[in-house]
């Protein structure tokens, strides 16, 4: 099972309610996955600052001089702004993999959720609810946003495991399905250098499209080799800095329903999900081709 | 006019006030208002009521359907009428995955598209499509009638056994063992009657004739290399 949604605002009055919006969405989606849950915030973005949102097991003991930290590592400017077990920490966009290796190096039992110049992701195990209760998602504002709620069948529940999965700079995936080439994928992909960190088989989807892209592959090319390349079930939804995208396996068994209005464009792995939205009486609401690549931006 | 609000009194309540209908009954119109795509509306009904579900709803809409005529004023999730016995459901927007998988009988109307595996298994019902179908329709279909007045898409009646399929528009491929038949008058007579029946503005002459060429009914020992 597992539960997708995703919102792309055109209107930009309703920024300030996408993560209210989104998350009665993902929260309506609880009974197809009750695992995990995780979203992808396209928020507010400084000019050249970068956004680095880091997890940690112990966050009051990781974060509480992470800053500092990092910013003499970096030798550049950090602020930290913890939310639960997550903290975004902002700095300079150029010393960005510098600290993405100094994390690593500094608190070797943190992860980095993601990357990019207005991308926040927050995912944890638990229901849908409590996980956007505990980082207050229904309070955060954005141009566009996805949720994700899991029910693990390829690796464990845990962290790591949850969706959404950060795939490159203000990237990031999110999938309903399986994969069933993903230990092989893994073996090549780690052959050519790119890190996969879990068991997982999203995230070998992620790192394939991460490293196709780092290949020179425009988002929508790596999602067209996608088709080629994985094998097995899978819609995915996939953030950009500017959008969104949506892509289904050519057996398309894993549900989708799409509905555009005037105000924005929606993704929910049924219908149900759309009901709370503004005018989606009158909304145009349609069912995702198999094998065809859909695309919105800014 | 009877009407229960989903939103206000739940899905339970409504499947079984709508189950509890007997023949006899004098409540035989329903609304259902609010469904807001719950999944599983008017399910299992067995009595000549009229059910109207003013909305979209989510996965096996009027799944095992007897008797009753439900419309759907809205479009329909995954298994709309799946294994439907007697009866109509007419949905007035689009449908998704495998709609009216396994029907034994009825009639199951789609005035929108519906989206693949359109009739697959079916097994006696006859499904009218106004508009598309998707991919790996009518899949091993065995009896019944499958119309659609728009296109199919890939693969249509794959390993298909005695059901038939009129489709007016293009067919993206055939599926292993379905072929384009010759539409003889009493094809034209049974799509007549349909189209009618669905209140599709079409011709039967509009149409071409699907079937089975019989091939995968038996072991055929020229093709063991291939099982």
């Amino acid at each position: 099972m597992c539960g997708i949604v995703g919102l792309f605002l055109k209107d930009r009055t309703l920024e300030p309610e996408l993560g209210s919006m989104l998350t009665d969405m993902l929260v309506t989606m609880t009974d197809r996955g009750p695992d995990s849950a995780g979203i992808a915030i396209y928020g507010a973005e400084s000019d050249g600052s970068a956004k680095l949102t880091v997890q940690s097991d112990s966050p009051e003991e990781d974060f509480a001089t992470l800053a500092a930290d990092l910013s003499e590592a970096i030798g550049a400017d950090v602020t930290l702004r913890a939310n639960d077990t997550h903290a975004v920490l902002e700095m300079d966009g150029a010393k960005v993999e510098q600290a993405r290796q100094a994390v690593r190096e500094l608190r070797p039992g943190m992860r980095v959720m993601s990357d990019g110049a207005a991308i926040e992701i927050y995912k944890e195990v638990g229901l849908p609810k409590d996980v956007a209760e505990r980082f207050s998602v229904s309070t955060m504002g954005g141009s566009h946003g996805i949720g994700h709620t899991r029910m693990a069948t390829e690796s464990a529940v845990t962290t790591e495991g949850a969706h959404p999965f950060n795939t490159g700079s203000d990237q990031c995936l999110v999938h309903n399905g399986s994969l069933s080439n993903h230990n092989a994928l893994r073996r090549k992909l780690k052959r050519e250098g790119v890190r996969v960190e879990s068991m997982n088989d999203t995230e070998v989807g992620a790192a394939y499209l991460t490293w196709k892209m780092q290949n020179g592959a425009t988002l929508g090319e790596a999602l067209e080799s996608s088709l080629e390349d994985l094998d097995g079930f899978f819609t995915f939804v996939v953030g950009t800095k500017d959008g969104f995208g949506v892509v289904r396996d050519p057996i398309a068994c894993k549900p989708a329903v799409m509905a555009e209005t005037d105000q924005y464009v929606a993704f929910g792995s049924e219908y149900r999900a759309l009901v709370n939205l503004p005018g989606i009486e009158d909304a145009k609401v349609w069912e995702p081709e198999p094998a065809t690549v859909y695309f919105w931006s800014h | 006019m009877q009407t229960y609000d989903v939103a206000e009194n739940g899905l339970r309540g409504l499947n079984s006030t709508l189950q509890a209908q007997s023949k006899e009954t004098n409540q035989t119109n329903w609304e259902v208002q609010n469904p807001k795509g719950s999944h599983a509306i008017a399910v299992g009904l067995d009595a000549p009521i009229e059910v109207t579900v003013k909305g979209s709803t989510g996965y096996y809409c009027a799944g095992m359907n007897q008797q009753a005529t439900i419309k759907v004023e809205g479009s329909v999730g995954p298994g709309v009428a799946e294994n439907m016995m007697s009866g109509t459901v007419v949905v007035e927007g689009d449908a998704s995955q495998y709609a009216g998988a396994t029907g034994h009988g009825g009639l199951l109307v789609i005035k929108g598209n519906a989206s693949s595996r359109c009739g697959i298994s079916m097994k006696g019902i006859d499904i009218v499509v106004h508009g598309n179908i998707g991919h790996m329709s009518a899949f091993m279909a065995q009896a019944g009638n499958l119309v659609v007045c728009g296109d199919a898409g890939d693969a249509l009646g794959d390993s298909l056994y005695e059901a038939g399929l009129f489709v007016r528009g293009s067919v993206k491929s055939l599926g292993a063992d379905c072929i384009e038949k010759e539409m003889r008058p009493e094809h034209l007579e049974v799509l007549k009657d349909l189209l009618e029946r669905a209140g599709a503005d079409a011709k039967p002459e509009e149409f071409k004739r699907y079937g089975s060429a019989r091939q995968l009914y038996n072991f055929d020992i020229d093709n063991a290399a291939a099982y």
